[in-house]
């Protein structure tokens, strides 16, 4: 009979755990549970949490380096299959699931990791429209950045051709699916903004299943799209696919065509736009001309530019008037001083000593032409002129005859 | 005329036409104006007119490159 040996708890627990490591079956196992009991360990970035389907339960655990490639944030109730080994946590006697990866269980998988992605970006700002690039409006050079050989390309270079040939294509041919698609993606977005090498961006895949689209959900390319500087516009899938790339760049079209459509003007759209410029600019400046020219008009038609002799002739006539009035006047004055003048002579007419002569007196002269009114002042002999109305007499004094003062004469 | 984008100029020669029909310019301005929004059209036309669409390619090998270089 053997001897029962006797273990240490520790001994047995390691020796469970050795059983069990050493079980093919256990080292690479897929279960298909639902999350509950989830503790997230923010500092050490595990994820602990307790598998369960209907009757049973299993403790899990995912170490950091592996939940930090999950693709989704685990929650409670989620349904999941994760793939692990099961190992022997030695100091609890616990066994338990140490989980390498996970995926969220059925067809909404993808869905569930979009509307996470989805959800967190746009709790960090990054679909808000203040963040939102205006497109320019006349690109010079157009970066575009899809696959090389799909339809995508050919449609967006037809339409650029067609509405803009003069803006430059900058092509950056990338895988749009698979797993160096959204690597590529991303890259190419920042090797344009290295330059920056576009003036405007047009990120594109043609239509696809939701995993073929699937770059584009993924945060790399919507981080890339997000810190770029030039304005993107993106193009993924047909009408009703929307990607995380959509929501993250500065337009989203419906279409890669669309894409095309959006990031240029049309050529002869711009060629009417800058006829009716030309036409505008035109018309404005002879407008303006002929402001000028009528105001110009206006000015000579006034009387004192029409002829510079105006003022003066306008000064002469007021003299003409003045000196009419003055004369007016002075020929009152002289008419009235006239009619005085011949009244008065016509007075002095009748005073006149002629005209007692004419009445038959005469007036003794001296020679020297004085009046001789004393008898006495003649000597005897001498000369005098004798004057009469008509002629004068020259006589000689015979004699002088004094009459005798009468009495009271002197 | 110094080099420049078309939608500079397209964006000077809107300013010139709207400045133009305001008309607040004297003669001698608004002419001057024309003059340059003349020429401005002539520029924009010409380049509409030019070319035939230049298509270039960026490869990410490329960037490779570059930032092994860094």
């Amino acid at each position: 009979m053997k001897t029962p040996v006797v273990l240490t708890v520790s001994q047995l627990n390691t020796y469970i755990k050795s059983v069990i490591d050493s079980d093919g079956n256990l080292s690479n196992v897929y279960v298909c549970a639902e999350i509950s009991n989830l503790a997230d360990r923010h500092v050490s970035g595990h994820f602990y949490m307790t598998l369960k389907d209907g009757a049973s339960s299993i403790k899990a655990v995912m170490f950091r380096n592996a939940a930090q490639r999950l693709k989704f944030r685990p929650e409670n109730g989620m349904s999941v299959i994760a793939r692990g080994r099961i190992s022997v946590f030695e100091r609890d006697g616990l066994y338990q699931l140490y989980i390498d990866d996970m995926q969220p269980d059925g067809l909404g998988a993808l869905n569930l990791a979009f509307e996470q992605l989805k959800r967190k970006l746009e709790a960090e700002g990054l679909f808000n429209s203040d963040r939102k690039k205006p497109i320019p409006k006349y690109p010079a050079v157009i970066g575009v950045i899809t696959s090389a050989t799909g339809a995508a390309v050919k449609d967006i270079l037809h339409i650029l051709s067609r509405r803009f040939p003069v803006a430059q294509v900058v092509l950056c041919p990338v895988q749009v699916q698979g797993a160096a698609a959204a690597a590529q993606i991303a890259a190419a977005v920042k090797l344009f903004n290295s330059g920056p090498f576009a003036d405007v961006l047009i990120v594109s895949r043609g239509g696809g299943s939701i995993e073929d689209l699937w770059a584009f959900n993924e945060e790399i390319v919507a981080r890339a799209v997000a810190a770029s500087t030039i304005p993107v516009i993106s193009a993924v899938g047909h009408e009703t696919d929307y990607t995380i790339c959509d929501f993250v760049a500065d337009l989203r079209a419906p279409t890669p065509s669309a894409a095309a459509e959006l990031a240029v003007p049309d050529k002869a759209e711009q060629q009417s736009y800058l006829y009716s410029l030309r036409f505008r600019c035109r018309n404005a400046a002879e407008n303006r001309i002929r402001e000028h020219r009528a105001r110009l008009e206006q000015l000579t038609a006034s009387p004192s530019l029409a002829s510079p002799l105006t003022a003066v002739n306008i000064g002469r006539q007021n003299l003409d008037a003045i000196l009419s009035v003055m004369r007016y006047k002075l020929d009152a004055v002289i008419g009235s001083e006239t009619k005085r003048l011949s009244g008065l002579s016509g007075k002095l007419d009748a005073m006149s000593p002629l005209k007692v002569l004419s009445r038959g007196y005469a007036i003794a002269l001296y020679p020297g032409g004085s009046v001789i009114k004393d008898a006495a002042s003649v000597k005897k002999g001498s000369e005098v002129d004798v004057r009469l109305a008509k002629g004068i007499l020259r006589c000689a004094v015979k004699d002088i005859v004094s009459t005798k003062p009468k009495a009271g004469e002197k | 005329m110094k080099k420049l984008s078309y939608e500079a100029a397209i964006k000077k020669l809107e300013d010139i036409v709207r400045a133009l029909e305001e008309g607040n310019h004297p003669l001698e301005d608004a002419l001057k104006l024309f003059e340059e929004g003349t020429k401005l059209a002539a520029f924009c036309n010409a380049y509409l007119d030019n070319a035939e669409q230049k298509i270039t390619e960026l490869t990410l090998a490329d960037a490779e490159e570059s930032s092994d270089e860094q």
